[in-house]
């Protein structure tokens, strides 16, 4: 695929305190260095080896990824929000590419 | 059942250690992806061999199942949203893109993707979506046709058939000579190919059901496709599954897009008749 | 069972094609102490204690490369009871690691859901590491199918 592309689920409005899933996945072939291409060659492994989530700057979340993660990652956690506003999400890539997007929330 | 077949999956089985010969039922289960329900099991058309068609989602295991039933965790719908770029974006001599034609694709591509493949008068022979981007692409933006299983001829193809979610398939065979590709389709359905001599009937229909070593048979429908699979973790379009199914009966494969697998996906395609196009399914 | 000529030739076909079908990715396969050692890196040298942590993952799975699996540690996420990371392995694939999640007092809960490859029928394991130190594990197996034609 082109440019991996991520996406994200957050819900737009919570309550102050409420615990909230998010969804995340990106486009991603995580080449586990495992296989071989037709001449037998080794194909080099290029993986996304890290992801993280943070919120108005703080961590919540975030994950070291192996060979054994699946194609196009996905990950669903929670999150605790006491305030409005910004979830950020990155991944890096071993190529030395990162990956970010962003979501906002409404917290009453 | 064909003796042969029983004696394949028998040797098969033991040589894996399992031994799953009993039918089982597909899942009454309904699928509803975003609160939409979807036709996965309709009343056959006239002529067809079953009394009820049936989405290969309903012979899924359940974790397969809760994927595609999930818009947002379902990885197909990447592609889906990777095709919506290439619909927008220029390509060719001509500087267009499929846009400058067709607008807003949730509007004029509504539908359309549930009645594919349909006659083509300029060829005389059926078009399917493929086709018809390769068409578009050559004739009326000056660039070149997509190879066969590009990356961005499965988006584009996922994206428009996603354009019919949940409509029932429906093809028009009384147009041109649909009625005769039909024919040889059906012919071609029921011919026994390969070292191993099976016809797609011998597993998708006399063995529906059935296992196959682990694998649950299923109708061989084709309203999921393009499908994201598990085992490439990548869009499989029809010609390529189809192509699989036949290597892997052991005979030569046939070109993608050929009149013999043309003639089969018109065929194939009406067996699926009235079940909801669920692009991008997702099966193992 | 009379088996003629075409028949032979059948069984013979599926044999080799259930042996070719069986072979996924050829190198070493790590085993259980190779995930033995990792659990007890990321332990601190503890044993790990049975409960709290709850591992999930499908009793079948249709295809090894792509394997829902989530987890669940019993904790209320704030002061003394918190979760710092979780770490998945398997312990039949090449290199047993597959992720380790880390938590903080704003994920407001310790669960975490995503897919991973499994190279052949093998055991799963989820490991939860608690910011007292104490170290609980979960162990599932997962048996992985393979297609009916290896197609």
């Amino acid at each position: 695929m082109a440019t991996p592309k991520p996406r994200v689920k957050v819900p737009k409005s919570a309550k102050a305190g409420e615990t909230v899933v998010i969804k995340t996945l990106i486009s991603h072939q995580m080449e586990s260095g495992q296989r071989k291409d037709k001449d037998g060659k080794v194909i080099p492994r290029e993986i996304i080896h890290k992801f993280a989530c943070e919120f108005n700057g703080k961590p919540v979340f975030s994950c070291d990824m192996e060979p054994a993660i699946s194609a196009n990652p996905y990950f669903e956690f929670n999150a605790k929000v006491n305030e409005s506003g910004k979830f950020k999400f990155t991944w890096e890539d071993d190529n030395g590419s990162v990956y970010t997007d962003e979501a906002a929330i409404e917290v009453s | 059942m064909n003796k042969n077949l029983v004696l394949l999956a028998a040797v098969a089985a033991v040589a894996v250690g399992v031994a799953q010969f009993a039918y089982a039922d597909p899942v009454s289960d309904k699928l509803v992806i975003d609160g939409k329900e979807m036709i996965t099991r309709a009343p056959a058309p006239e002529g067809h061999p079953f009394k009820e068609v049936l989405s290969g989602w309903l012979f899924r295991e359940p974790e397969t199942r809760a994927l595609e039933a999930d818009s947002f965790a379902n990885p197909g719908m990447l592609y889906v949203e990777r095709g919506e770029e290439i619909w927008n974006t220029v390509d060719g001599a001509k500087g267009k893109s499929c846009a400058s034609c067709h607008n807003d694709a949730s509007e004029t591509m509504k539908d359309v993707g549930a009645h594919y493949p349909k006659w083509d008068a300029e060829t005389k022979r059926p078009i399917n979506i493929e086709l018809q981007i390769d068409k578009c692409r050559t004739e009326q933006m000056g660039a070149e046709a997509y190879k066969f299983d590009a990356a961005d001829q499965k988006a584009l193809t996922t994206y428009i058939k996603y354009q019919s979610f949940g409509t029932p398939v429906k093809l028009d065979l009384a147009k041109g000579d649909m009625q005769s590709w039909w024919d040889r389709g059906k012919k071609e359905y029921y011919t026994r190919t390969g070292q191993l001599n099976l016809a797609c009937a011998s597993c998708h229909e006399a063995s529906m059901g059935r296992h196959i070593r682990a694998d649950h048979l299923s109708q061989g429908q084709a309203n999921g496709f393009p499908t994201y699979r598990l085992k490439q973790a990548d869009m499989v379009s029809l010609h390529n599954r189809m192509r699989g199914c036949i290597r892997d009966t052991r005979a030569e494969m046939p070109k993608a897009f050929s009149d013999e697998l043309m003639a089969l996906e018109v065929y194939v395609t009406w067996r699926g008749t009235g079940l909801s196009v669920e692009t991008p399914a997702v099966r193992q | 069972m009379n088996i003629n000529r075409r028949q032979l030739f059948l069984l013979s076909a599926g044999a080799a094609l259930a042996g070719t079908g069986a072979i996924g990715v050829a190198p070493a396969y790590a085993d259980a102490p190779a995930a033995d050692k990792r659990i007890a890196e990321f332990a601190g040298g503890k044993a790990p204690a049975t409960g709290k942590i709850t591992l999930t993952a499908p009793e079948i799975a249709e295809n090894g490369n792509t394997v829902p699996v989530a987890v669940k540690v019993d904790s209320a996420m704030e002061g003394d009871d918190m979760v710092e990371s979780v770490m998945i392995l398997a312990e039949g694939n090449p290199n047993p690691d597959v992720a380790t999640f880390h938590f903080t007092a704003m994920s407001g809960a310790a669960e975490a859901t995503t897919r991973m490859r499994l190279a052949k029928t093998q055991n799963v394991i989820a490991v939860a590491r608690m910011a007292d130190g104490s170290v609980y594990m979960d162990r599932k197996e997962v048996k992985v199918t393979i297609g009916g034609c290896g197609g």
